[in-house]
């Protein structure tokens, strides 16, 4: 199949990152889109889980917000937030956290908290939530954002969630045993930090998308690594299957005409 | 033991200006109808508490209620910004606001500690994150036993905390179902509690032994709002108004659309209007 938007190839490269085995803390947005695309498709024993504390969550429409009652209402199990975050995030369950963000640097550190100095901010935008914890304390992270020059920044404003810090051994050095970022899905090539220096290196590069588009998309010379290959493109039963419940979603959430 | 009174009367008798105030409800049973009581009193000087504000706390610093805000995620979800958040921390319309910002892990766990009665949380938390360098309310303990180092915060104590409900026994015993966020935490962390409820009915019957109840002799007050949680929901009584929502997003850009709202919708407007949005028949004002 070869109609597809790029939004659409990012989400289904990122749902294919997921599998079966996999435990897995979602994000809202994109994140939330390729977990439940990969459920649909070839991961339909996956355990997806919102910080809410919906946990084993099955929806039939993508959540608005992270607390949807769609999520309560086809968990295997719901437990209060203290709960998610002590017993689950912190005590080491998670296999993978699924993130997204407005602002990445080439070590994959994320930004979703001001742009401008902290306490005289130009755009003041919502902050970390789950993300510092979710960033460490998972086994290892997916980050999906659009690839885009406001975005992916050589120099980040604030550090909301560390990814790989300063690079190299960063992580190690503070103490964490976790992964870190091991994928960053865009919506024109798949990135993976460099198994040394950890700066984001271009590993696959979607349908139809030159080298050219994605240095000139990028804040920082991004480099590519020795051995890149071509996404594939998006089966028909991966686009149905997203089409099919970005439809749902649309009209559930315009559904309720009870508005302001 | 809880009194059941009207909803005016239990904010009258238990939200002060300048108090430390927790409304809390993790995307669902959000407390609404008593947000827009407190407007509508007039209370001034808070600083509120809550992991995500919400658009319930855009209207409350948009009519500059708030002095401060602790907070985890201050976003209308799924949606973008609260423009009323931003205005207040952008250009300190119409006042300024003292942030104090903290993770969602953080903020989780110092409810509990409130609860527990601890004087503080501590969590392996804000590893390598630019939070601590702008909150002096973030600092961190060494184990005694492991020398790790963990990131401490004070636990939350908050003067009142207001939370909703789906339904409360005729002694003001309280049922919580569903997605339960850190209310339970927020309750018992706090001097005062007042919680509104869909309904009052004559046997509180749990759902399981297991269920989360707040028993009448641990909230002060209870209040009968049917629908007050909207336009968030209530399980197992009607959805939440994701439209509503997407549409607070032109309401708040705008100072004057904001204004023109919160005077048709909540200073002209009372805890019996939000009846509608259950379906049901209003509670008796008195």
């Amino acid at each position: 199949m070869t109609d597809f938007t790029p939004t659409e190839m990012m989400t289904i490269a990122a749902s294919r990152e997921l599998s079966n085995d996999d435990v897995c803390f979602v994000g809202i947005g994109a994140p939330s889109a390729a977990c439940n695309v990969a459920r649909l498709t070839h991961a339909p024993d996956i355990t997806l889980i919102y910080e809410s504390g919906t946990v084993g969550t099955r929806p039939d429409v993508l959540p608005l917000s992270i607390g949807d009652g769609e999520l309560c209402d086809t968990a295997l199990f719901t437990v209060s937030v203290p709960e998610m975050f002590r017993y689950w995030l912190q005590g080491g369950r998670i296999t993978t956290g699924f993130l997204g963000g407005a602002q990445i640097d080439k070590f994959a550190n994320l930004n979703t908290t001001v742009v401008g100095p902290y306490d005289h901010p130009k755009v003041r935008l919502p902050g970390g939530g789950g993300a510092p914890e979710i960033a460490s304390n998972c086994g290892r992270i997916f980050i999906t954002m659009a690839l885009s020059k406001r975005g992916f920044v050589e120099k980040l404003p604030f550090i909301t969630s560390m990814g790989h810090g300063e690079g190299g051994d960063h992580r190690e050095r503070l103490g964490m045993k976790t992964k870190g970022p091991t994928r960053i899905i865009t919506d024109l090539c798949i990135l993976e930090p460099d198994p040394t220096t950890k700066e984001l290196t271009v590993v696959s590069i979607h349908d139809g998308v030159t080298r050219e588009q994605i240095v000139d998309n990028c804040g920082w010379p991004i480099k590519f690594a020795d051995q890149v290959i071509a996404t594939p493109v998006p089966s028909e039963v991966e686009l149905t299957t997203l089409r099919d419940i970005n439809a749902r979603t649309k009209k559930a959430h315009q559904g309720d005409r009870e508005a302001a | 033991m809880a009194k059941i009174v009207t909803l005016a009367e239990a904010i009258g008798d238990n939200v002060r200006d300048g108090d430390t105030v927790a409304m809390e409800g993790f995307t669902h049973l959000i407390p609404y109808a008593a947000g827009h009581e407190v407007i509508r009193q007039g209370r001034k000087d808070l600083f509120l508490v809550r992991m995500t504000p919400d658009i319930l706390y855009d209207q409350l610093i948009g009519v500059g209620a708030a002095r401060g805000m602790k907070f985890s995620w201050g976003g209308n979800p799924g949606v973008g910004s609260l423009h009323r958040f931003r205005d207040a921390v952008e250009n300190q319309w119409p006042r300024p606001l003292e942030i104090e910002e903290h993770s969602h892990a953080a903020m989780a766990n110092a409810y509990e500690a409130g609860a527990a009665n601890l004087p503080f949380a501590m969590l392996r938390g804000y590893i390598g994150a630019d939070l601590p360098k702008v909150n002096a309310n973030i600092k961190s303990v060494t184990c005694p036993f492991t020398s790790e180092l963990l990131a401490a915060v004070p636990a939350i104590r908050p003067d009142v905390t207001i939370i909703h409900a789906q339904h409360a026994d005729r002694k003001g015993n309280v049922l919580i179902e569903g997605i339960v966020g850190v209310q339970k935490e927020a309750v018992l962390a706090a001097k005062r509690s007042i919680v509104t409820v869909e309904e009052i009915v004559d046997e509180l019957a749990p759902p399981s032994p297991n269920s989360v109840v707040l028993p009448s002799w641990a909230v002060t007050a209870v209040s009968h709002v049917p629908g007050g949680a909207f336009p968030s929901y209530a399980h197992g009584y009607y959805p939440r108004s994701n439209a509503f929502y997407i549409g607070w997003d032109d309401i708040a850009r705008d100072r004057d659309s904001f204004s023109a709202w919160i005077k048709e919708n909540v200073l002209d407007a009372g805890p019996e209007d939000f009846a509608r949005h259950a379906g049901g028949k209003p509670a008796k004002a008195t």
